[in-house]
């Protein structure tokens, strides 16, 4: 029995150990990150901070189709009022229609709409980016070996090539990325954008918060799952406890032990 | 089928009961006499029904909402993971559930290899679970290719790939199985309707599984016959049943923490990425699962040998019963055999990891080692070690290792009497 | 004494094991509940905006159809000789007794779900025998302002939630 147990456990810690991923790249930056633990959840103010750092500063090239304007106001996220994000909806125009007499016409984005687009397609955006498509978002963080500390330690891991090596033009030194080679310019600097909240804009909290961000956007339902899931092992125990003694009573009738 | 007439006591249940035997069935499977001396390992067939009642339930639903075209495919997903209520629940639980499904039956089989639950009279048995295993592959792998992500397609095209091995109509098979020139719409559709199809297939095979388990009965960690029912056994209902639920909840708890806690780590981020038939994936690895049979494909130089030397791996368990010479069962009381069973545990490990590992220097090494000695397991030791090896002297009945010399007995087994 | 040891070691052996059989019933119900809730409508589906209606075009005696929520809405430009067809009807005579005035905003428009409140069909407009609308599929007749006169339907045809954004537009939901 008890070997049984320790079998599981070791199982789930080996299973979950990063140490099966053989990554021969620099280790990354760490960063304390308030999602993470049995009862992570978002900091909303630096969520808040990183949306506006993704529509400053990403969003000129980086889609972010799965989301909607209405998930910005939606409980565990973000969580900006209905009225805010009804605002920021309607800041961008999208094509409706056909209207009745079948033209395509735009008007101010609503709560439903998904957010807007930089480029119509794929080819459109591989041609105004020097060939590289950049990423749709949505889901970038758990489309990335490392997750949020990849992309994190990414924004933050420009530097000037080491002697030897030679880069073309538009192309970058990053010593997280993949082959150290990247398409994508360094995208922050100090105060690139102004907080509303006071908040200083440094290249680290401006990292940190658009990577916040991108973790809810890639799991908006982060907080809830985290939640259930304390309530679902609390549960199991529980009743695991139950039916041991229950077993030990009616195995008690044959068997001294089980 | 039944070991006992049973009659139902109320006039409708009998009526009821002549026409279509159903309480007959209740009461042998209530009743079925099962060896006392079972350990946990023996908890896992159960574990397995209800991996595959889950996986059938949850698959159902996510059915509802998924969409298998590959302009909506990842896309279709995403809305489940978003917006479909407790979409997010439901897709884990199924992703990981797989996962869980073939921890469970990996367990299975080696509790079966360690104990000889293979042998006669129980081969039919050991065959039906052999192609239940291949269908859980095949479905689990048309599974994985439905979200559309980049794994998805990559994988899709390696494993259909490996059909172009056979000679001369082998790029034909290939064809035919895409719909066309390439892993596309047509191979997602069909993927589609197979991995429905499949489990249902698994369902019928484990009833045809615990129907010709039910004939012989249990095998046991003494592995001796029982006589049935005697006081070796008892009732399936309550003491298996109470004992399965533990172990069930136990399983669930390590099934909960992957759900809820690390959802994704099972799986590979690049399946985050939608398909993309002009960008392959740096290091393309199939769902650990299938890493050693991965490992065996690669670790030979040839196409064509390749293929064949992976499906032998698994086909070669079909033949075990016969392969394993030993009149004993169980290892308990076979010394050399139960060093050479840790032996190919490891060996099957260590497939697994460097099947995970870029197949070059000396991964590739092990791996070719590792391939060896996994067929000399089968083809060479267990053989010579039927007919060479000294085993233990076989107790009279499983109560003597059970109970040993306990004062408790007589008592023990008065008991037994009274409830039987 | 010893009988009475044995009924009270029952009775907590009962108790353990009805708990144990409740808090796994709980369990399964709680496991069960996911399974049912994903067919509700989902996040995207209950975000469905409101539509907005250009009516500019639609002259008196005039309807349009337009999709919301998946199904029609007629709107109505009456004449004044529909209107007062509706007013002059006696609550009496009414199957659901609803005045017209409270099923319009503005008298001259008629905005209703274009559902037959029998079994869903989509009632074909200015037909029936009291000149507003007739659903062809279980013959149910509506008036000009879309009351149930005769035939299986139980009630009117449905108002839903609408407004003026101006003169020209109506937002529906």
């Amino acid at each position: 029995m008890r070997n049984i147990i320790k079998f599981l456990i070791i199982l789930f810690l080996v299973l979950n150990s990063k140490s099966f991923a053989a990554e021969n790249t620099a280790k990354f930056l760490e960063t304390d990150w308030t999602f993470k633990g049995l009862f992570g959840k978002f900091d909303r103010a630096s969520l808040q901070r990183g949306y506006q750092v993704y529509t400053e500063v990403c969003a000129s090239c980086h889609s972010m189709k799965y989301l909607s304007y209405r998930n910005l106001s939606e409980k565990g996220g973000p969580e900006f009022s209905e009225a805010e994000a009804k605002a920021i909806a309607a800041s961008f125009e999208v094509t409706d229609g056909p209207d009745s007499t079948g033209e395509m016409f735009t008007r101010p984005a609503k709560l439903s709409d998904k957010f807007v687009m930089p480029y119509a397609n794929n080819e459109e955006a591989k041609s105004a980016n020097g060939g590289a498509y950049p990423p749709d978002m949505s889901v970038l963080v758990k489309a990335r070996k490392g997750g949020a500390d990849y992309v994190y330690s990414l924004l933050l891991g420009y530097e000037d090539p080491p002697s030897g090596i030679k880069l073309d033009d538009g192309v970058y030194y990053n010593k997280y990325m993949y082959g150290n080679k990247i398409k994508m310019p360094n995208p922050l600097s100090d105060d690139l954008v102004e907080y509303s909240d006071g908040t200083k804009a440094t290249q680290e909290q401006m990292a940190k918060d658009v990577v916040n961000f991108l973790m809810w956007s890639a799991e908006p339902h982060l907080e809830t799952r985290h939640k259930t899931g304390f309530r679902v092992i609390s549960y199991l125990i529980i009743l695991t406890v139950l039916v041991y003694f229950s077993m030990k009573k009616i195995w008690s009738r044959v068997e001294s032990k089980v | 089928m039944s070991d006992h007439e049973y009659t139902p006591s109320s006039k409708f249940g009998k009526w009821f009961n002549d026409r279509l035997p159903l309480l007959s069935l209740v009461n042998h499977l209530t009743d079925y006499p099962t060896p006392k001396n079972l350990n946990y390992w023996w908890t896992f067939g159960g574990i397995l029904t209800f991996c595959l009642i889950t996986q059938i339930v949850t698959g159902l639903v996510l059915a509802m909402h998924y969409i298998a075209h590959v302009d909506h495919a990842f896309s279709s997903v995403e809305h489940i993971m978003r917006d479909v209520n407790y979409g997010w629940l439901l897709r884990y639980v199924h992703a990981n559930g797989a996962s869980m499904f073939f921890l469970a039956v990996y367990i299975h089989i080696f509790r079966a290899l360690f104990y000889g639950s293979y042998k006669a009279p129980r081969e039919i048995i050991w065959i039906i679970g052999i192609i239940i295993y291949l269908l859980m592959m095949a479905a689990a792998f048309m599974g994985y290719v439905l979200p559309w992500g980049q794994m998805s397609f990559w994988g899709a095209t390696v494993i259909t790939n490996l059909f172009s091995a056979i000679p001369l109509v082998g790029e034909s098979i290939t064809t035919w199985l895409w719909g066309g020139y390439s892993v596309d719409n047509p191979t997602l559709t069909r993927f589609f309707t197979l991995h429905y199809l499949l489990p249902f297939l698994i369902l019928g095979l484990v009833v045809l599984h615990i129907w010709a388990l039910h004939v012989p009965g249990n095998n046991n960690p003494v592995g001796i016959d029982i006589k049935k029912p005697s006081k070796d056994t008892v009732p399936f209902h309550p003491y298996i049943v109470i004992k399965d639920a533990f172990a069930l909840l136990m399983f669930l708890i390590i099934f909960a923490m992957f759900v809820f806690y690390s959802p994704n780590v099972l799986g590979h981020a690049d399946n985050y990425i939608e398909a993309n038939p002009l960008v392959t994936p740096a290091h393309i690895v199939p769902e650990w699962y299938l890493l050693p049979f991965y490992a065996i494909l690669r670790s030979v130089p040839d196409k064509l040998m390749g293929v064949i030397a992976m499906l032998s791996a698994i086909l070669i368990l079909a033949a075990l019963p016969w392969l394993d010479t030993s009149k004993i069962r169980s290892a308990v009381f076979r010394p050399l055999y139960k060093q050479f069973y840790w032996i190919l545990v490891a060996d099957v490990l260590i497939l697994g990891y460097v099947g995970a590992m870029p197949a070059e220097g000396l991964y590739l090494l092990i791996a070719r080692i590792g391939t060896i000695y996994y067929f000399a397991h089968f083809l060479i030791i267990l053989p010579v070690l039927g007919l060479k090896e000294k085993t233990l002297p076989l107790p009279l009945s499983i109560t003597e290792p059970v109970l040993g010399g306990s004062p408790n007995l007589a008592a023990a087994r008065d008991k037994v009497e009274k409830i039987s | 004494m010893s009988d009475k040891n044995d009924k009270k070691k029952t009775e907590r052996r009962d108790f353990l094991f009805t708990a144990t059989a409740a808090a796994g019933a709980v369990g399964v119900g709680a496991a069960i509940w996911p399974v049912v809730d994903q067919m509700n409508p989902d996040a995207s589906v209950k975000a469905l905006a409101s539509t907005e209606v250009d009516i500019s075009s639609v002259q008196p005696g005039q309807s349009l159809t337009v999709l919301w929520r998946g199904k029609p809405v007629f709107i109505k430009r009456r004449t004044d000789q529909e209107i007062q067809k509706a007013r002059e009807v006696s609550l009496g005579d009414l199957k659901h007794p609803e005045k017209d005035e409270d099923r319009v905003k503005k008298p001259e428009w008629l905005v209703m779900l274009g559902v037959c409140t029998h079994l869903g069909c989509v009632p074909l407009t200015d037909k029936g025998d009291y000149d507003g609308w007739f659903c062809p599929c279980h013959g149910s007749h509506y008036d000009t302002s879309g009351r149930i006169r005769k035939g299986p339907a139980p009630t009117n045809m449905e108002v839903p939630k609408y407004e003026f954004v101006n003169n020209n537009t109506i937002k529906i939901g």
